[in-house]
């Protein structure tokens, strides 16, 4: 595909180049390294009482110690703003700065453009994420004095795997928006707008819907709470973010064997406390992680065809 | 080796034998473009010849850049075909901009990015290997001027630099015609002066057709060989500047400008109003403008010579007095 790999290769260079990524990068950096290093004070203390299971060292990145989210919440918080700075001025900006005319009248296909920008914000958001993950775990061997085991590794490599898509969900966002506003503050706003009610309103208005559906009376049966957790659980999948840590909290925690917090006496009576192995872990948030491939491939698709059929008049 | 002596009959220095038919840069066959009901375009038949330079001469929103945008196959027509060196632009852009550079209006570079560093993107865009480019790109920084500021960012520069880079960025995949869309638009006189005289020399030294829009007037008269005057998505009248005027004058009568001492106005006034063939005389400022049906201007030498006679001269050969007549009459 001609013009492919040069739009590749300028967009990446652009993006390790600005100083908006560096910025977020070491946002996400100095928040990801501080959650790992108080997960690990606080596994020392765990590791020295308790008896200690064999997926301690993933604690790391899921254990918080109250005060600080940990490094999981970290970029399912963060990660979207990553996604945001990466994409919403990737149409509109070569547009005002007059390049994209003169981009598009090369000898290459309309395509490789928002091909190439895609790739190379793919690209960057693997390499950062890959960059602070290692980190972490270099800074956590020492601290909770063993490593990764193998299981551990699949594990993490697994979380990589979907951060890079979750967080390429917000890039492909930022896209479709800065190819529907022209003006790259409004395309920027729109992103932060739609963060803003992923990461926040969607758990809130969830909890509104599914009284309406699913009401509890005042003296609530079992079954009316769980019928309303379980509807709160589906309306706030909506929200990728959601689908973000829910697949997350199960792929890093493997003593976690269901998705919600609320569970019957009778179903856990006689369970025996153990941990699944990655394959039942991931069966576990299979559509969870299919969900946010999709909205991915969404946007992407929807940024494509806007982008294709787009008048070029300056 | 003897074969390279063998002329090639294609290839003699661009001249065309006389007689044999001249070759079409551009030719374009009703081409029509709608944006709902607007008719931004409306029934173009162009034809460029090959190293000419063609000026596309018309008012702000008359269509110029639609129909540039339809001869590089950036945006599809509504109707009507167009044909760019013998490629169709809207089944084949990539043959078109591979033989086409492009300068859009308020050519933008991207400013983290030297000027040397945005050529060298182009050309990587049109696949030519860096060892090709760079000696190439220096060359042609060197030709526009900008050999010295070849490694400062480009958001550093100037307009008139700006542009001047618009040119050789365009020249870097060494084109057969370059399609310059406003290109001297809030540039000062004297870079008004250097980049047309830069087109003069692509056209004439390089061998390139130049096609380039514009809304000035001036400009197009002192580089163009051929002017297309676009109103309204429609092309009024087309060829070499000075039968445009005759085209569009045609059957209209002819204005005199008669310029005599103030003081002898009024008598002038009368004079000429009895020449044969004068419709109507009118004093404008220092001037007085008759309107006749036939040059009359020996008639009125001898008749005004003893009055002081300071100047005479037919209004409209101009393209400026044809372009403003005509627009005030349309």
């Amino acid at each position: 595909m001609p013009g492919l790999v040069p739009v590749f290769r300028k967009e990446l260079a652009d993006h390790f180049s600005s100083k908006r990524f560096v910025i977020l990068f070491l946002l996400v950096m100095i928040s990801g390294i501080g959650a790992a290093y108080v997960a690990a004070q606080s596994i020392r203390d765990e590791l020295r009482t308790a008896n200690a299971t064999s997926s301690v060292f993933l604690l790391l990145f899921t254990a918080s110690n109250g005060n600080l989210p940990s490094f999981v919440s970290f970029i399912g918080f963060l990660g979207p703003l990553v996604g945001l700075a990466l994409g919403f001025d990737a149409i509109n900006g070569e547009q005002a700065r007059g390049t994209l005319s003169r981009l598009l009248a090369q000898p290459i296909y309309r395509d490789s453009v928002i091909n190439g920008k895609f790739l190379a914000g793919l690209t960057t958001i693997a390499v950062m994420l890959v960059c602070i993950t290692l980190l972490a775990v270099g800074l956590g061997i020492p601290l909770v004095g063993r490593g990764p085991g193998l299981d551990d590794v699949a594990r993490l490599v697994l979380f990589l795997a979907v951060s890079v898509v979750y967080v390429a969900f917000w890039m492909a966002a930022a896209i479709f928006f800065s190819i529907v506003f022209r003006q790259m503050a409004t395309a920027a706003l729109a992103g932060i707008a739609l963060w803003i009610v992923c990461v926040f309103f969607v758990g809130m208005l969830a909890g509104q819907a599914a009284d309406l559906v699913a009401p509890v009376s005042k003296d609530p049966t079992a079954v009316e709470l769980l019928r309303n957790d379980s509807a709160h659980r589906l309306f706030a999948r909506v929200s990728p973010t959601r689908l973000y840590t829910e697949a997350l909290s199960t792929v890093m925690n493997p003593s976690k064997n269901m998705l919600g917090d609320l569970v019957l006496r009778s179903e856990v009576q006689g369970m025996v406390p153990g941990t699944l192995p990655l394959s039942q872990s991931l069966l576990l948030v299979w559509p969870q992680v299919a969900g946010l491939v999709a909205l991915t491939c969404i946007c992407f698709a929807a940024s494509y065809i806007r982008f294709m059929r787009q008048e070029i008049r300056a | 080796m003897a074969a390279i002596a063998v002329s090639q009959p294609g290839e003699s220095a661009g001249e065309v034998p006389a007689g044999a038919p001249e070759r079409l840069a551009i030719a374009t066959q009703g081409l029509r473009k709608h944006y709902g009901d607007f008719v931004a375009v409306d029934g173009l038949d162009l034809a460029v010849r090959e190293g000419e330079v063609f000026g596309l001469l018309g008012p702000n929103g008359a269509g110029k850049t639609t129909t540039i945008l339809m001869l590089l196959g950036l945006t599809e027509p509504t109707a009507g075909t167009a044909r760019v060196l013998g490629c169709d632009p809207t089944h084949d852009p990539l043959k078109v901009k591979r033989l086409v550079g492009y300068l859009p209006d308020n050519v933008g570079f991207y400013e983290d990015l030297t000027a040397r560093e945005n050529l060298l993107y182009t050309a990587d865009l049109n696949a030519i290997p860096r060892n090709v480019a760079r000696p190439r790109i220096d060359a042609l920084l060197d030709r526009v001027g900008l050999a010295d500021v070849r490694d400062k960012r480009a958001g550093q520069f100037s307009r008139g630099m700006r542009q001047r880079l618009g040119i050789a960025d365009v020249l870097v995949k060494t084109p057969r015609l370059i399609i310059l869309d406003e290109p001297t638009i809030g540039l000062d006189p004297e870079g008004t002066r250097e980049l047309l005289d830069l087109i003069r020399e692509l056209s004439k030294e390089d061998g390139i057709t130049v096609m380039l829009s514009s809304h000035l007037l001036d400009q197009v008269q002192r580089v163009c060989d051929e002017v297309g005057i676009f109103v309204k998505g429609q092309l009024v009248a087309a060829g070499p500047v000075g039968r445009l005027g005759e085209q569009l004058l045609a059957g209209q009568p002819l204005v005199l400008e008669v310029q005599v001492a103030p003081d002898a106005h009024a008598a002038a006034a009368t004079l000429l109003a009895s020449v044969p063939g004068v419709d109507a005389v009118e004093a404008e400022g220092d001037l007085l403008l008759v309107r006749s049906r036939t040059d009359a201007r020996a008639e009125i030498a001898r008749l005004l010579a003893p009055l002081g006679l300071l100047g005479l001269r037919t209004r409209g050969a101009s393209l400026e007095d044809i372009y403003l007549r005509y627009f005030r009459e349309h």
